[in-house]
């Protein structure tokens, strides 16, 4: 499956993101922000970072970025697309996720391994893990504070679309929610870094790897 | 030339973390009797032109598109020349 990353002026973890997306046996394809051009993958990742420095409001310049015309469009034909941290909030900015990330309640960066509970495993990226796994990854955000209104969050809870929930809660996210889907299933965003655990050597972990190679499951 | 401001500010429900940051730095310095403090954003738009409704709607659209997000956050529009 040929996975695109896309890179935005100040994206970070897309080098990680194209090396998870290869562990787990994908082809990863460097995209431009600058591009409307998708070149022919089969699903998008939107890495963390800082992108546009992160001024205005998190994901709000990028969302308007070129690339995001097609990710956009690909994403509502149903193509598999994951955001993570600044993606994360790049997909809420973009309206394709509901809610928004503010500042963490505790003002502080936090950077710490952070244990999590899949809740859904019939998205396009969690089907490889079981309800209730407890999977530990690298948090590592100042602004990974999700929230939305009460009707949005009852909304999210009872169509089963909160796909992991933190175990404690470490920057104030409503209801400790760590990531979600849309209705579809295809368009995730997730605040921790999975693909940050997927090697033995470093991180804490190979318990992010199941977010990529769900996607085999997709296409079979 | 017009100048139109728009002002965001976080909506009352949601935390405004930098907000109670300032306030907990207030009484540090001295100064009391302050009991919340919200930190929002001001813009001020030099517009071409007359500033007509259409033009004074495409700000609105501006504010509601780009400068705030409407999930959390309010924005006001005012014409200040």
């Amino acid at each position: 499956m040929k996975v695109g990353v896309v890179t935005f002026p100040g994206s970070l973890d897309d080098a990680d993101a194209r090396r998870a997306v290869r562990v787990a046996g994908h082809e990863a394809i460097a995209l431009w922000h600058g591009d409307h051009d998708l070149q022919g993958v089969d699903a998008v990742l939107l890495p963390g970072g800082f992108s546009y420095g992160d001024y205005l409001r998190c994901g709000a310049i990028a969302r308007f970025a070129p690339v995001m015309t097609e990710v956009v469009d690909a994403a509502r034909g149903g193509m598999p697309v994951l955001g993570i941290c600044n993606g994360f909030q790049i997909l809420c900015e973009s309206h394709l996720l509901p809610g928004a990330l503010i500042r963490n309640d505790h003002r502080k960066f936090g950077c710490l391994d952070q244990t999590l509970t899949i809740e859904n495993n019939t998205s396009a990226w969690t089907s490889s893990y079981a309800v209730g796994q407890q999977v530990t990854i690298v948090l590592k955000n100042g602004e990974g504070s999700f929230v939305a209104d009460d009707k949005t969050l009852d909304m999210l809870e009872a169509e089963g679309r909160v796909i992991a929930r933190y175990v404690g809660n470490p920057n104030g996210s409503q209801r400790a929610i760590a990531g979600i889907t849309n209705e579809a299933g295809n368009v995730v965003g997730l605040m921790p870094h999975p693909e940050h655990a997927v090697e033995g050597l470093c991180g804490p972990g190979t318990d992010g790897l199941g977010f990529f190679t769900s996607l085999g499951s997709v296409l079979a | 030339m017009a100048r139109v401001v728009v002002d965001v500010m976080p909506k009352p429900e949601i935390l405004d973390p930098q907000g109670k940051a300032v306030l907990g730095a207030l009484p540090r310095l001295g100064f009391d009797g302050v009991t919340e403090v919200r930190q929002g954003k001001r813009f001020e738009l030099e517009i071409d032109g007359d500033l007509t409704e259409d033009r004074l709607a495409e700000v609105n659209a501006m504010a509601e598109t780009l400068l705030s997000n409407p999930v959390i956050e309010d924005y006001a529009v005012r014409v200040v020349s």
